[in-house]
């Protein structure tokens, strides 16, 4: 014990004073903005202008009551989680399946599939939008979560199969072969073998498409027109529209979307890291 | 002998099942929204189309010219341009530096690795938000700095000149923590000997950095180029809530134009003709890309 913490005091030390005094700066530069946004919610406007880096005056919650009396925030919430939660089942389900597929069945034209699929990583939404609406359009989907969740689930299914198909490439395979001797087909060694191994990357490409469906702006932006239908960041920017310049309003309202979703970050960032690591340096 | 035939046709069977159960719905999914959209896009260009009615008016290429002379696209492919170098010659470099700093495992250090990472996990529209309100030249941040030192600060996002710095700013505290990942992993992979070996030898902290640890991670730099570049080739969802593409379209990327001119208009057409044109800069890219990757693979 008393070895392993003279090492790392050691170890600490090499990081050296210019570099610690950077990191100090780095580390105000991050967090001033979103420390400003915190505490600028219980200012008043005049007090804003005067003093838009310190402590409130008063710790006034009027803004977080009035904005939380409202039930639209919830429902913005709302609607947002359903879609993160339906994209991340269906991009889970169908990319580790194709994955499985991919890196332990041998077939025809496995290896330009793979390509094909990892061309969509250059494909980002905002590219092909018009058409997606028009097809989102003929199939009756605009105006609908339902449409929504499809099409983010088509963008995300190239990064999570990429992650899956890295996984489960470093499984043996005589792993397989054993289970399929046992006379178990591929999908049911998929079902239960493959599967309960997998609960790390499954936890890791989860919360990548959630949080991708979370922040998701355009998507929503250009296919829902109903207000009851709104993911929160139209329903912010909705909101900003409306209040123009009341930035204690505005951020306070930025205060109560963002901290939801800081808090999943934190309970979540392992699995990120790991799919930042696992998946974008060795793919 | 029959056994065997069973088990092989046992084989046969299951793999045809799931081939057929497991990867069409991935393909039809991927190919309905993601290739076919891009395909349309690419078919668009050559026509004089609203979305409605029957696609007729087939116009060759004038779309292309219309993009190519339309007098706020030269800025927005100056904008992208901008926002390419400054990621690269700023926000690498700061993430690297920081990486450096970041790599070993302890309490303090991840504490301080998840803060960096933060901006990086934040909505785009909240964060372009959040940083309108830094920028607001009544209630901001900025004014405020500019008052302690008794300067008059302009309204950065109203300003020709300052917006793109401005914005810069931003781009840079919401992905230099996605970069500084990618290199802190890279770090970590290197094995304790080789650097234990060399600090042995007597060879200094910064000598190893440079001569040693750099070129041991040249992947995972050429990796974070790439996203890089690609990434900001595609910025957007930053500058709607930040500028809108504003003053008078001065800091339109090309996909903020191509949403302002293209999609708010419904010229398909037109948008059309710009999607294909920076798909088609994506793929050169990538292709610069594989090629540089082969040629340190061979290098190795």
């Amino acid at each position: 014990m008393s070895i392993k913490k003279h090492k790392n005091l050691t170890r600490t030390n090499d990081i050296s004073p210019m570099q610690w005094v950077s990191l100090f700066l780095v580390g105000i530069f991050v967090v001033i903005p979103l420390l400003a946004t915190a505490l600028g919610g219980f200012k008043t406007t005049g007090e804003l202008r005067k003093n838009p880096f310190g402590t409130p005056a008063s710790w006034n919650p009027m803004n977080f009551i009035e904005i939380m009396s409202d039930s639209t925030l919830f429902l913005l919430l709302l609607n947002s989680l359903l879609i993160a939660i339906s994209t991340v089942f269906l991009s889970v389900v169908l990319s580790s399946m194709t994955a499985f597929a991919f890196a332990h069945v041998k077939f025809y034209g496995r290896s330009l599939l793979i390509r094909f699929m990892f061309l969509g990583l250059l494909f980002p939404a905002a590219t092909a939008i018009l058409p997606l609406f028009l097809k989102l359009r003929d199939l009756g989907l605009l105006d609908s979560h339902l449409g929504i969740i499809l099409a983010q689930t088509a963008f995300s299914l190239s990064f999570s199969v990429l992650l899956f198909h890295n996984f489960f490439k470093e499984i043996p395979n005589e792993l397989i072969e054993a289970a399929r001797m046992d006379n178990c087909g591929y999908v049911r060694t998929y079902i239960y073998i493959v599967l309960p191994l997998s609960l790390p990357i499954i936890a890791t490409v989860g919360v990548f498409a959630f949080v991708g469906s979370w922040n998701n702006f355009l998507l929503p932006l250009v296919t829902l027109n109903t207000p009851e239908k709104y993911t929160w960041p139209l329903g912010i920017m909705q909101f900003r529209g409306e209040f123009g310049a009341d930035w204690p309003k505005i951020l306070a309202y930025l205060t109560l979307t963002i901290t939801p979703a800081i808090v999943f970050f934190l309970a979540a960032q392992r699995y990120i890291v790991a799919g930042l690591t696992g998946g974008a340096i060795k793919g | 002998m029959n056994v065997l035939k069973t088990i092989g046709r046992s084989k046969f069977s299951s793999r045809s099942v799931v081939l057929t159960l497991f990867l069409p719905p991935t393909l039809l999914l991927f190919f309905w929204f993601v290739v076919s959209p891009m395909i349309d896009a690419g078919r668009f260009s050559f026509y004089d189309w609203n979305g409605y009615g029957q696609m007729t008016d087939f116009v060759g290429l004038d779309n292309y010219a219309d993009v190519l002379t339309h007098r706020h696209f030269s800025t927005a492919i100056r904008n992208s341009i901008i926002v390419i170098v400054i990621s690269l010659i700023v926000q690498l470099p700061l993430a690297l530096w920081v990486a450096l700093a970041l790599t070993e495992k302890s309490w303090t250090i991840s504490a301080i690795r998840v803060l960096f990472f933060l901006p990086f996990m934040l909505a785009e529209v909240a964060s372009g938000l959040i940083w309108r309100f830094v920028y607001d030249g009544n209630y901001g941040l900025v004014p405020a700095v500019g008052d302690m030192f008794g300067a008059d600060l302009p309204f950065v996002l109203g300003d020709r000149l300052w917006v793109m710095p401005a914005i810069m700013l931003v781009v840079v505290w919401k992905y230099f923590g996605f970069h500084m990942m990618i290199y802190i992993a890279a770090l970590q992979s290197i094995s304790k000997e080789v650097i234990e070996a060399a600090r042995l030898d007597g060879i200094g902290k910064w000598k190893i950095i440079w001569h040693i640890k750099i070129p041991l991670i040249r992947s995972a730099i050429m990796i974070s180029v790439f996203f890089s570049v690609i990434g900001s080739l595609q910025l957007f969802d930053l500058i709607f809530p930040l500028t809108g593409g504003g003053p008078s379209h001065s800091s339109h990327t090309v996909v903020s134009f191509l949403y302002q001119f293209g999609i708010t208009r419904q010229k398909l057409g037109f948008g059309g003709a710009v999607s294909v044109m920076l798909f088609m800069a994506c793929v050169v890219i990538t292709l610069l890309y594989q090629r540089a990757l082969k040629a340190q693979e061979s290098h190795e």
